[in-house]
């Protein structure tokens, strides 16, 4: 399992994947907006989307983990 | 009267009647513009104003620039664009444009990295460049060329600021080159950025960067002002309008008027300064030799200052052992967050594991501090 982690710090955009949803590596998951810009969140690996942590509109940190894929 | 010889004189005194070819080529600079702005999406935001400003001042008959006080008038007597024209002039609105940047900057990246403080010095390389060779052109005087030297900084308050105090005949096109790179920033950095650097030097992950504390964010501003207006007086009302923005911000107790600077107020003054950036330019005074010298000169400017902080870059990569991404000194250009954008983008092309944003806007701000301290030297000694 592998864990999504924010990059930075900003807030949740738009989350592009559901649960269960297969993404390759590197496909983006989650777009995080930090000092009005748009910042794309990848899939570290390729696989399925275990879980999201956290809603459109939440503030996250940097190392923050945003989801988990197995 | 006949009703013809009436359509006669209106179409004598109306503008069809008496636009000049200067004023043609503007409407289609103008033109041009608007349709990068809004076709293109190169920074609308800054483009679609200025571009319209110059399309408004540059109306055969509107008098939208018309200065009453040069013929002893009021000030109120004179045209619109004219009375809007003065905020810039006294430099109001690129100090309160700062106070909105600062407001939205996290200085986090440059507290916890203090050495992005070189790679924002060595991005002011073009504007020596671009101030020898204006020199050498023979085109422009010492206080001249360091006025347009500065668009190299990429940093339009800053520019509009220096060229006031050195060469205000010259704010028009100095602020319209200089808006103008800062909008085509993504156009104009990349190739550069390629050029200066290798696949796998454009591949390399950089660590996170500590976390920065509360305490450290709070003093920064208030640290910075005072050092910085005591070593060069000149720049006090620009760094500090920038320091107090982001002490709002920072202070965690004044969330309102930190909003309001980052949103309502930079919007309400991005319009206004914008507008009468473009306003400024008049067909009679602008289509001149040396305003085209300015707009190739600050390209060069632009070019060098983002080399500058890509070979800085290397040179750090190369004494890190390979830690330091070279992309992020093409940050070092002050134009916020625009340049840190590219460098993420880049950054991201090469390797999407990259995140580079973070690390660019250790030099991106920095790059402000350095073009703000370039202007004072110059204004410490042409002023």
């Amino acid at each position: 399992m592998q864990e999504i982690l924010s990059p930075m710090p900003g807030n949740v955009f738009e989350i592009k994947v559901n649960v269960g949803d297969k993404v390759e590596d590197a496909d983006v998951v989650i777009v995080l907006e930090a000092m009005k810009m748009e910042i794309e969140v990848v899939a570290p690996c390729a696989g399925t989307v275990e879980s999201i942590t956290v809603k459109k509109g939440d503030v996250v940190d940097t190392n923050q983990v945003l989801g988990t894929i197995k | 009267m006949k009703i013809s010889e009436v359509f006669l004189e209106l179409f004598q005194t109306s503008g069809f009647a008496n636009i000049t070819w200067r004023e043609l080529v503007m409407l289609v600079v103008a033109c041009v513009l608007l349709y990068m702005a809004i076709a293109k999406g190169f920074e609308p935001l800054l483009l679609t104003p200025i571009a319209f400003g110059i399309l408004l001042a540059n109306l055969p008959m509107a008098n939208l620039m018309y200065d009453a006080t040069a013929e002893g008038g009021q000030w109120w007597q004179s045209g619109l664009l004219q009375i809007i024209y003065s905020g810039e002039r006294s430099n109001l609105f690129p100090c309160l444009i700062f106070m909105g940047i600062g407001a939205m900057t996290d200085f986090g990246p440059l507290i916890a990295n203090p050495t992005s403080l070189l790679l924002g010095a060595s991005a002011q390389f073009g504007v020596y460049i671009a101030f020898i060779g204006a020199r050498a052109t023979g085109l422009f005087t010492a206080p001249e060329a360091a006025a347009l030297g500065i668009i190299g900084g990429a940093d339009g308050p800053t520019s509009i600021y220096l060229s006031n105090a050195l060469a205000p005949h010259l704010t028009g096109p100095i602020a319209v080159a200089a808006y103008s790179y800062m909008a085509l920033i993504p156009l104009i950095q990349p190739p550069i950025m390629k050029l200066l650097t290798t696949e796998e030097e454009r591949k390399i992950q950089m660590q996170q960067l500590r976390r920065v504390s509360k305490a450290e964010k709070i003093v920064f501003p208030i640290f910075v002002t005072v050092f910085t207006a005591l070593l060069l007086p000149d720049v006090a009302p620009l760094i500090g309008m920038l320091m107090l923005g982001n002490l709002f911000k920072e202070s965690g107790c004044t969330d309102r008027l930190s909003d309001t600077a980052q949103n309502a107020m930079c919007n309400i003054v991005t319009i206004l300064l914008s507008v009468s950036v473009g306003a400024t330019t008049n067909g009679q005074t602008f289509l001149q030799i040396r305003t085209l010298a300015i707009v190739v000169i600050g390209l060069l400017a632009f070019s060098f200052s983002t080399a500058g902080g890509l070979i800085f870059g290397k040179i750090m990569c190369k004494v890190t052992g390979g830690k330091v991404n070279p992309l992020i000194g093409s940050a070092g250009v002050s134009a916020v967050p625009m340049a840190a954008r590219v460098a993420q983008k880049v950054g991201a092309e090469a390797n999407r594991h990259n995140f580079l944003l973070m690390h660019a806007m250790g030099p991106n701000v920095a790059g402000v501090i350095g073009t703000a301290v370039a202007a004072a030297y110059f204004m410490r000694v042409f002023g």
